[in-house]
């Protein structure tokens, strides 16, 4: 999009207006999963909720208003200027470790799955620090990446360091909750924003057996708790414990199974209805779009998301500043890594870990965290059209 | 950017393309490849069928007594997915349930463990349902006692007390019949997977022995369906199918309770009498058949047992009684189950093989003591030296001798021991043509086949058995290496594929290898009584909706004919008469009113029992009845029991005493079971609570 003409029409169509800078495929994509998330959630949750005397619509009520401060949040993150964003990144780094620590805190920290993941806040909020703390390591490594203090191609054994030490000390913070799926995903990113950054290839290759060999050890020596584990072994033999992760494991295939083609039509999925699969409207929230929506709903589902990733690699592409690019990759590699872990967990292909799906699962956190990805992206997007 | 970092992030942008595309495949795969696989799994996660099951049908006597009925009985049952959450698997819970109930822990333990969880060997009494349903300990529990269990719940976690049908064996004139009725228990996992061809649901009882097995698909009808949906706690959210139970049909037999009954009671009572006499009497079998139809009007089995055991509750000791040798297998049906040499008996077969081979039956015939046939003697068993007497009197006296010269010149004439290319064989042929070898066809289950030891069957036997005989002393025990034994297996090996003139003359009395059951004994008299038809046994007459249409009459087929001739048939006829006139049976008949025709057999018997003792004689006694217009074969066998006559004649002598209405040595007017003669043709009217005819 190098022609003049285009850079006059999206000059034009921008400067008036708040939406300034707004990729129309990448909004567009995202609107559609927003609008299919929130029929899919209350789809999780309403028969449930009636069928206990409780108001049919609570979770839908609430993510609709997630929506909305998640949007005012995207909307903010795309309009803010990037030199502020770079000033801030220190500070917001700062937060995000802030909330690591506290919720590791008894009495502030609430457990959930096995994981000290949450800090309750009044009103029945919760606020999941690790969701935040991803923006905070992309930003942080990014920013140290690539602003170097010298003119090398490559950064040097110390940028490396200390890029190293800035993920370090929020990894270590999710990993003692534990976390096991959003460890995976800030590894992921933090592995693809080194390679993209120009670092080495020992840098990348050493770091992927890093990973490796640590996932190992960590699961021999006990760092890894024998609730994750269990997790880990259903994924290998779904059928070894009926009642419990293998059990949701293999409910969950069925239910995206039985959806077939077409699935049962919004709202009467039986499956969903009778709640089978846990954590329907969170982490398994692609069981009630693979039964009721189909194969052409949740096959859908999945192209919405190859659009964002493929607009996410174009405005990444495009972006000549150093410090928007690694952003843009890290944004990416977060999302395609956990969408991949989420979708392939309730397919059957990854382990079970406890990550929402990106712009559909329910979950304030996850939601403005998701959209403050989107807003980052469409901020590279304004300054380097 | 540089190149580098442009290389970099195409590559990544490679890598999350084909993640997606992984992704996109899976679900293809899950959802249009697999889906219906899936479907299914949902529907049944989400469906479950409540069963309730169909009213059995009843089974009646042919004049409508019941025989097999329902009845409703209060359960104590395990639930087996809540027991073993308990720390201790339920133990104490099982404790204090045996406690409460008066069982023992072992048997509570094993009734509840399902088949597949015992090691070999040990699984008598185990369950043979699945480990989702709740499993019954007792199906006829105190009231009081299940009313302390469901107050009490806490303490009896995973127990529960419920009304449920049982099956009931009312045993009304003490009536047993536990072997023809059979029991009925819970789906086997065979049964559940359609192994026989039929759709069955897990909460039903099935037929397991008996006519109970044979006619179920009938008795058991079908039984209502209703399909909720569930969510994932289990509560109901709609129901997708309501259908109500059809009852089962009703099957009428052509026993008569009263004769079955006094069956029963003349061969307990022929048991005892050889016990007091000092035989080991282990088992018996009584069969009353109608002549003229081959229809069963009673089957006794002895020993029995409590054919409503099942449905109290078995214990693992009762369970394993029944199949244990010391207890003489109570399972076993002995009546089609059994297999026995005919001895004596079988003399009918060779006077037809003797007619048919041309000897004059009404010439004179020598009886010594004994006759030597090649190196051995061969004696008389139930009777002396007479002389020269009539084959009739031959018969009466059941003379052994006269059938040895017989069987032994016919044995020459074939060729000896190099026999001819084409052996007339005509003691092998008759008894082919009595069908010996053939089951009767009996609607039971598990009939067994009686053995002709013709030449073919001897072939077969030696190559199965010639490299044991051959290497008799490496092969066989220690025990085994006794002087004739040894010179046994040396004959054996020699030329044990031949018939030698030892085999030929035992078989025309009988003995040797030829063993036949009970019933087809019966089948056997019965048709030369009827004058040559065998009729195939049975004991279904009819399948009757509840409304009381019939749905099925089951007539008896014609098997054969007898290979004798008129002039044959009426010879055996007089014959036969002269055995309960002036022969071995006229002391069991004395002063009896009706004319009865019979033959007496005396079995004897090679091996050991249990205990190491030798064994016994088998009693036979094979009849039918009144001599001048047959209308009843009965015949009663007691194994180890002795002379046919002293132990089985005097049963059938009781047997007919019910029948014909008998009291000392008159016919009492009105007391005898079928006034016109005859078992009932017409179908009773059935209900639950019709009673026994009774004599005015």
């Amino acid at each position: 999009m190098s022609s003049i003409a285009e850079r006059q029409r999206f000059k034009r169509a921008s400067r008036p207006s708040v939406f300034a800078g707004f990729d129309p495929f990448l909004t567009g994509a995202v609107a559609i999963l927003l609008s299919m998330g929130t029929m899919l959630v209350y789809a999780a949750t309403r028969d449930w909720y009636a069928a206990n005397h409780l108001d049919p619509q609570y979770y839908l009520k609430r993510h609709i208003i997630n929506i909305f401060i998640g949007a005012l949040l995207a909307w903010g993150t795309t309009v803010i200027d990037y030199r502020l964003l770079r000033a801030y990144t220190p500070i917001l780094w700062g937060i995000g470790v802030i909330g690591l620590i506290a919720v590791l805190i008894p009495g502030v920290g609430s457990t959930v799955n096995g994981a000290k993941a949450w800090i309750a806040l009044p009103g029945g909020f919760q606020i999941q620090p690790a969701e935040l703390a991803k923006i905070s390591i992309i930003l942080g490594i990014s920013m140290i990446l690539a602003e170097r203090g010298h003119d090398s191609d490559q950064p040097t054994t110390r940028d490396m360091v200390q890029a190293l030490a800035v993920v370090a000390v929020p990894a270590l913070l999710i990993l003692a909750q534990p976390d096991m799926g959003t460890l995976f995903i800030i590894s992921a990113s933090v592995v693809t924003i080194i390679a993209v950054s120009g670092a080495p290839t020992k840098w990348v290759v050493g770091l992927l057996l890093i990973a490796v060999i640590g996932g190992f050890v960590a699961s021999k020596a006990g760092v890894i708790s024998e609730y994750q584990v269990k997790r880990l072994q259903s994924f290998v033999d779904p059928n070894a414990d009926t009642q419990g992760s293998g059990y949701q494991l293999r409910q969950a295939r069925i239910t995206v199974g039985s959806g077939g083609l077409i699935g049962t039509g919004l709202f009467n999925g039986p499956q969903t209805n009778g709640r089978f699969v846990p954590e329907q409207q969170t982490d398994f929230i692609f069981t009630v779009a693979g039964e009721e929506l189909g194969f052409l709903g949740s096959g859908g589902i999945i192209l919405l998301y190859l659009i964002i990733l493929l607009r996410a690699f174009a405005i990444t592409r495009r972006s000549n500043d150093p410090f928007g690019r690694l952003v843009g990759t890290g944004v990416i590699a977060w999302f395609a890594f956990q969408i991949f872990e989420n979708i392939g967990m309730t397919l059957g292909l990854m382990p079970m870990t406890g990550v929402p799906l990106p712009f559909l699962s329910y979950g304030g956190s996850s939601m403005f965290a998701n959209l403050i990805g989107f807003g980052l992206l469409q901020n590279i997007h304004a300054k380097h059209r | 950017m540089n190149q580098r970092s442009r290389l970099s992030l195409f590559v990544v942008q490679i890598l999350i393309v084909s993640l997606i595309a992984a992704l996109f495949g899976r679900l293809f795969y899950i959802q249009i490849a697999a889906g219906p696989k899936y479907r299914d799994a949902a529907l049944s996660i989400q469906s479950r069928d409540v069963i309730n099951p169909a009213t059995r049908g009843l089974i009646v006597d042919s004049s409508g007594v019941p025989l097999a009925l329902n009845k409703v009985g209060l359960a104590i049952t395990l639930d087996r997915i809540t027991i073993d959450k308990q720390p201790d698997k339920g133990a104490a819970v099982m404790k204090s349930l045996a406690h409460l109930l008066g069982l023992k822990y072992a048997d509570i333990f094993q009734q509840t463990r399902l088949c597949g969880e015992l090691p070999k060997g040990q699984k008598t009494g185990c369950w043979t349902g699945s480990r989702y349903q709740p499993i019954p300990i007792t199906k006829s529990a105190d009231p009081n006692i299940a009313l302390q269990i469901v107050e009490n719940s806490d303490r009896y976690p995973g127990i529960d007390a419920a009304p449920i049908a049982i099956r009931n064996y009312p045993g009304i004139e003490n009536v047993n019949a536990a072997h023809v009725l059979g029991y009925v228990g819970p789906m086997t996992e065979e049964d559940l997977l359609g192994a026989n061809g039929n759709k069955y649901f897990r909460s039903e009882s099935i037929g397991k022995a008996g006519l109970e097995i044979q006619y179920d698909k009938y008795l058991r009808g079908t039984p209502g369906i209703r399909t909720v949906i569930v969510d994932r706690k289990e509560s109901v959210t709609r129901v997708s199918q309501n259908t109500a139970s059809v009852p089962g049909d009703h099957l009428v037999t052509s026993l008569d309770i009263r004769l079955q009954a006094s069956a029963e009671s003349a061969l307990a009572d022929a048991v005892h009498r050889a016990r007091a006499s000092g035989y080991r009497a282990d088992s018996g079998a009584a069969v009353v058949m109608d002549v003229q139809t081959g229809r069963i009007l009673a089957i006794a089995s002895y020993p029995t047992y409590d054919p409503n055991a099942w449905e109290k509750g078995l214990t693992v000791q009762q369970a394993s009684d029944l199949f244990s040798e010391k207890n003489a297998v109570p399972a076993l049906s002995r009546p089609l189950q059994g297999l026995f040499a005919p001895a004596s008996t079988f003399k009918s077969v060779s006077v037809a093989a003797a007619a048919n081979a041309g000897y004059n039956l009404n010439g004179s015939y020598d009886c010594p003591a004994e006759v030597k046939v090649g190196n051995r003697a061969f004696q008389n068993f139930e009777s002396k030296a007479q002389g020269h007497i009539s084959l009739k009197k031959a018969i009466a006296v059941s003379c052994d001798t006269v059938w040895y010269q017989i069987a032994f010149d016919e044995w020459l004439r074939d060729g000896g021991l190099s026999p001819k290319a084409d052996p007339k064989d005509y003691f092998y042929n008759a008894a082919r043509g009595f069908q010996i070898n053939v089951k009767t066809g009996i609607d039971l289950p598990a009939e067994s086949v009686g053995r002709l030891p013709d030449r073919q069957w001897r072939k077969n036997w030696y190559l199965a058995n010639k490299d044991f005989y051959c290497n008799y002393s490496t092969r066989a025990g220690k025990s085994q290496q006794t002087p004739f034994l040894v010179l046994l297996a040396k004959e054996n090996c020699l030329d044990g594929d031949k018939i030698r003139a030892g085999d030929a003359v035992n078989f025309s009395i009988g003995q040797g290898d030829t063993v036949i059951t009970p019933l087809k004994l019966t089948q056997m008299y019965a048709a030369i009584a009827n004058g040559g038809t065998i009729w195939q046994a049975l004991v279904g007459k009819a399948i009757v909706k509840t409304d009381g249409t019939i749905i099925k009459t089951m007539m008896p087929e014609k098997l054969g004919t007898l290979p004798a001739t008129p002039a044959t048939l009426s010879f055996l006829h007089d014959a036969l008469r002269e055995v309960v006139v002036s022969g071995t049976a006229a002391g069991s008949f004395a002063g009896f009113p009706v004319p009865v025709s019979g033959k007496t057999g005396t079995a004897e018997v090679l091996g050991k029992n249990p205990n190491g003792s030798k064994k016994d004689n088998t009693s036979w006694f094979a009849s039918y009845a009144p001599s001048d217009k047959p209308r009843y074969a009965v015949v009663m066998l007691v194994s180890q029991g002795g002379f046919g006559a002293s132990t089985s004649a005097v049963g059938v002598r009781k047997i007919y005493e019910t029948l014909f209405g008998v009291k000392g040595s008159q016919v009492i007017p009105g007391l005898a079971l079928f006034p016109n003669g005859a078992p009932p043709t017409k179908l009773p009217k059935i209900s639950p609570a019709t009673k026994v005819k009774k004599a005015p």
